[in-house]
């Protein structure tokens, strides 16, 4: 049978675990094992052997991470973690699934990367929607105080660790790291300037770790299991398993756990069930609204870090929005890039003017009122916007979508040019 | 002035906090839960008892955009309108929306049972297109299945 070291806990539609339930089918065990006398240094190892990399969108290595994390007495204290569970990259819906379904988990691996950093209290930092998932996991946390898995001298150890929910109150960027961290701080959440990075100067001044929700549940398996038998999990360079998810025009969306590198065909043919009848593939965003556009040519590729990048897109989130044949490119694409510039923070001036303006260019070719230079300047925008211009990844991360549809479907674009209208829209 | 109940609410945010001021989110969501909006006067008082000045507290209540700075309904309807659910079907339910509701976007009904707004993917996109009311998510929402949604918000 599939190993499902993220999700095998969890039954749709139903309560997630107590903390006793939990125990009893192994829960907890990382924990066990750490404090039961691996050094804090070894754990970070293992998760550097597993080849595990970040699920939030960047895909960094997170065993490198942890390392950055200054140690031994010396260390400035407090330290924190920041859980990521903002969770606002249109077509993303995975650590949904995860608070929501298994909240043990998560803390287990929050658990594991502060005794490994030695960290003293941990925010899971939650959007304002998920107010489900923000009830489970104060839930869950509430039940891991009473049965001594949080709090002070877990198990005996002489380790403590704290953990708090933060709910948000909207704003894309508050998913981003640093913007995250001044939000936490009850500020606007503007990104900070790099360097420092957070794991020296995070949440008010003190080393902070940053990390998916995703990313952090896949921590207690690789302690329990070790890095080799992780690593295994996956059909490519990159351990483990993933969380994929596929919305749009398919037969059933949904989320699936699967090894990490299954190919984009079986997700969407056998997972997804393929595109509804009479629909046919033009092409999908593999890990996000921030990724590019991949077509059918892709369907072989393998969805992990190396082999997306290496097909010209990201793996990013690893949930994937489809375009179908009776949706028009150019509106998907104005879509994505409203979003983007509502969502800029302000803060830099080629994101806050630019993207602006750049929907608004978009939303004249999709009503048929474009102009022969436009596909110029959106061009040159791509790369005016594109990355080392602005302080963080929003507005590069906007610019793929709409590079890689002026490459993939610049015949559509024309056609709008063309025929002064949308051709998807009915006239009149 | 803000009740007893909400100093205490947010004083068990403070509680987990360095500096008090760190609070103001938290601060916001407590004061807009139990009056379901923010104003000028609940932006003095948190900005009172946490020690900023009121403009420091309206430039975070004013950045955060589900910190409502003006008057809503007894509901709010938050309509996704990102990727997937636009594809999915998300103008056609808009339309719905604000023919059966007599508002558009951003506004209330005039019986101030629902408010009217958009919001960015609400990670429902398996379900789109999706809205939430209240605290409840809702999705695939088409014509068959609005009406039964909006007659439990009263
Ligand atoms: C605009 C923007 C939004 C982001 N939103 C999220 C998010 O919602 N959740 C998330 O985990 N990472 C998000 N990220 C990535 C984070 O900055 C960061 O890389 C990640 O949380 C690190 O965790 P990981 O290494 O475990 O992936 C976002 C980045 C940017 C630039
Ligand atoms: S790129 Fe955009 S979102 Fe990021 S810091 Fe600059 S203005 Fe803000
Ligand atoms: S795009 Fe609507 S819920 Fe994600």
């Amino acid at each position: 049978m599939m190993e499902r070291p993220l999700t095998q806990h969890i039954v749709p539609n139903r309560e997630p675990l107590s903390a006793e339930e939990y125990e009893k089918v192994g829960g907890y065990g990382a924990v066990r094992k750490i404090l039961g006398g691996i050094a804090p240094q070894d754990v970070t190892r293992m998760v550097k052997d597993s080849g595990l990399r970040g699920r939030g969108g960047a895909g960094f290595p997170t065993g490198l991470k942890w390392g950055f994390v200054p140690m031994g007495d010396a260390a400035p204290r407090p330290k924190y973690l920041a859980v990521n569970g903002d969770e606002m990259e249109p077509g993303t819906f995975k650590d949904r699934v995860l608070l929501e379904g298994n909240p043990h988990l998560l803390l287990e691996g929050i658990l594991v990367v502060s005794y490994a950093t030695q960290l003293d209290t941990a925010f899971v930092f939650l959007r304002a929607e998920y107010k489900l998932a923000a009830a489970r996991m104060r839930q869950a946390i509430g039940e891991a105080y009473a049965r001594g898995w949080l709090g002070k001298n877990i198990l005996g150890s002489g380790f403590s660790l704290d953990v708090h929910v933060h709910t948000s109150a909207g704003r894309y960027i508050c998913g981003e790291e640093t913007g995250m961290i001044n939000s936490l701080e009850g500020r606007r959440a503007a990104p900070r300037a790099k360097p420092p990075f957070p794991p020296v100067v995070g949440l008010w001044g003190k080393p902070t770790v940053t990390n998916n929700v995703e990313t952090l549940c896949c921590v207690p398996s690789i302690v329990v299991n070790g890095p080799q038998w992780f690593k295994n999990l996956s059909r490519g360079d990159d351990g483990g398993t993933k969380l994929y998810g596929v919305s749009g025009k398919v037969k059933r969306p949904g989320a699936w756990e699967l090894p990490m590198g299954t190919t984009v065909r079986e997700i969407l043919e056998e997972h997804a069930g393929g595109m509804r009848d009479g629909l046919s593939l033009r092409g999908f965003l593999p890990g996000g609204a921030s990724t590019d556009f991949l077509t059918d040519a892709h369907l072989d590729v393998k969805m992990d870090f190396a082999s997306i990048e290496k097909a010209g897109s990201r793996l990013g989130t690893g949930t994937t929005i489809v375009l179908d044949d009776e949706t028009c490119p150019v509106g998907l694409v104005l879509n994505l890039t409203r979003f983007f510039a509502q969502e800029s923070c302000g803060w830099c001036t080629p994101c806050r003017e630019g993207l602006p303006w750049l929907a608004s260019i978009l939303s004249d070719l999709e009503n048929g009122q474009g102009r022969a230079s436009d596909l110029k300047i959106l061009e040159e925008h791509t790369r005016l916007l594109g990355p080392g211009n602005t302080y963080c990844a929003l507005a590069p991360g906007a610019m793929e979508p709409i590079a890689s549809a002026l490459k993939h479907f610049r015949e559509d674009f024309e056609r709008h040019l063309r025929g002064k209208r949308c051709p998807w829209r009915s006239a009149g | 002035m803000l009740t007893e109940e909400e100093k205490t609410e947010i004083e068990e945010h403070l509680a987990a906090l360095p500096v008090r001021r760190s609070g103001c989110i938290d601060a916001l969501n407590v004061v807009q839960r139990h009056r379901r909006w923010v104003s000028d006067e609940s932006v003095r008082d948190i900005a009172a008892f946490l020690g900023m000045t009121p403009d420091e507290v309206d430039s975070v209540a004013t950045f955060y955009s589900l910190i409502f700075r003006r008057p809503v309904g007894r509901h709010a309807i938050l309509l996704c309108d990102s990727a997937s659910c636009w594809i999915m079907g998300q103008e056609n339910l808009l339309d719905l929306l604000e023919k059966r509701l007599g508002i558009g976007l951003g506004q209330t009904t005039e019986d101030d049972r629902f408010t009217l707004l958009s919001v960015a993917c609400l990670g429902a996109c398996d379900r789109a297109p999706a809205l939430m009311i209240d605290d409840d998510l809702y999705g695939p929402v088409g014509a068959e299945t609005l009406d039964g949604i909006l007659e439990r918000y009263e």
